[in-house]
């Protein structure tokens, strides 16, 4: 579990330096994200320990949004007084957006599903 | 009286406090949300928010001394983010034969996504700096909060504009998702991931591991579509809505 931690960290690690270093328009974690997608494919197969160590972060995803979440604190003042115009965007837009991506994908993706 | 008032001077001085809070308050929140049969409408991200805010508010504490204790949960965010390679690997013949149509749609989702989002708030009165850090919002934090900075929005504001996304993908994705009949797993995915970043992802995890692993991509890709479309956007949008 430990050295499954370490690697995750260090792909992560990786990923921070890679964007640091090239100037990439992308956070280190996604590139972290890509880096393990690629061991992955090398290996050829997910080791036990990883799956593990990786199904327990993800399990726990909800909870780690919750200290940035709680940052609305900071902005009350702005919020309310742009209650109105934020609060129809957000819904609208994302709303819009999952429709929008959901139906053209089902679309789309309809060979090739092997359903 | 006053060796408890002590106690509670020397507690929320130290991270545990807070940190502990934080779980806590999840662990309330999402009580709720399993006993109402997973009730999308029962987000325990917006739940575990609210019952903080409300108690850092009671107990008058600011919010740079509550971020001292839950940074230990924020931190996690990057590994978990990493992690995600591992459903994406698990469905990867799965995403291969769909390429074309998840580039198809995820960047028609992200061009959506912003035009929508700027428009509406525009439409209704929002100011420059409040556009420009709505711009942004489908996107995983740390990039919309960079994008934000680089348009002149204002970077906290955009963090908590883009978790309020993921909350309302959250909350209302799957619904919307159920009422205009997309069944299939991967558009489902792809549409949580690209709307609403890594709160949708964590959200159609739960659900499915097929769309788990196409919203966990969809989320890394409109990072990178976001970063290199949204400043071509806004020019054209700045120059379209005469701001």
């Amino acid at each position: 579990m430990l050295a499954y931690l370490t690697l995750i960290l260090v792909c992560q690690l990786a990923g921070e330096l890679a964007v640091g270093a090239l100037s990439i328009p992308v956070p280190g974690p996604v590139v972290g994200m890509l880096l393990l997608f690629i061991i992955l494919m090398l290996i050829g197969k997910v080791p036990k320990g990883l799956d593990q160590t990786a199904n327990g972060l993800l399990n726990s995803m909800s909870l780690l949004f919750v200290p940035a979440g709680t940052g609305v604190m900071l902005h009350f003042k702005l919020l309310g007084e742009a209650l109105i115009p934020l609060s129809l965007a957000l819904i609208f837009s994302t709303l819009a957006t999952i429709v929008v991506t959901a139906r053209l994908m089902q679309w789309l993706g309809k060979e090739g599903t092997g359903e | 009286m006053n060796s408890l008032q002590d106690t509670w001077v020397y507690l929320s001085a130290t991270p545990l406090f807070h940190l502990t809070m934080t779980l806590v308050a999840f662990q309330v929140a999402n009580f709720a949300f399993e006993k109402a049969g997973r009730n999308p409408l029962l987000n325990p991200v917006l739940g575990a928010v609210l019952l903080l805010v409300a108690m850092l508010l009671l107990t008058d504490t600011d919010y740079g001394t509550y971020f001292e204790g839950a940074q230990f949960v924020h931190f996690l965010l990057g590994p978990a983010t990493v992690a995600l390679a591992v459903p994406l690997y698990r469905q990867w013949h799965t995403v291969r034969r769909s390429a074309v149509a998840i580039l198809a749609s995820l960047i028609a989702g992200s061009f959506t996504a912003i035009v929508t989002a700027v428009a509406t708030a525009w439409f209704f009165g929002g100011s420059l700096p409040i556009l420009a850090s709505l711009a942004p919002k489908s996107v995983t934090a740390p990039v919309a909060m960079a994008i934000a900075e680089e348009l002149g929005g204002l970077p906290s504001l955009t963090a908590v504009l883009v978790i309020t996304t993921g909350i309302i993908g959250a909350m209302f994705g799957p619904g919307i998702l159920n009422l205009i009949g997309v069944k299939d797993w991967r558009a489902r995915g792809l549409a949580m991931g690209t709307a609403s970043h890594g709160i949708g992802t964590a959200r159609a995890l739960q659900v499915n591991e097929t769309a788990g692993a196409f919203s966990g991509l969809a989320m890394g890709l409109n990072a990178l579509a976001t970063a290199l479309l949204l400043p071509v956007i806004w020019g054209i949008l700045i120059g379209l809505l005469g701001i």
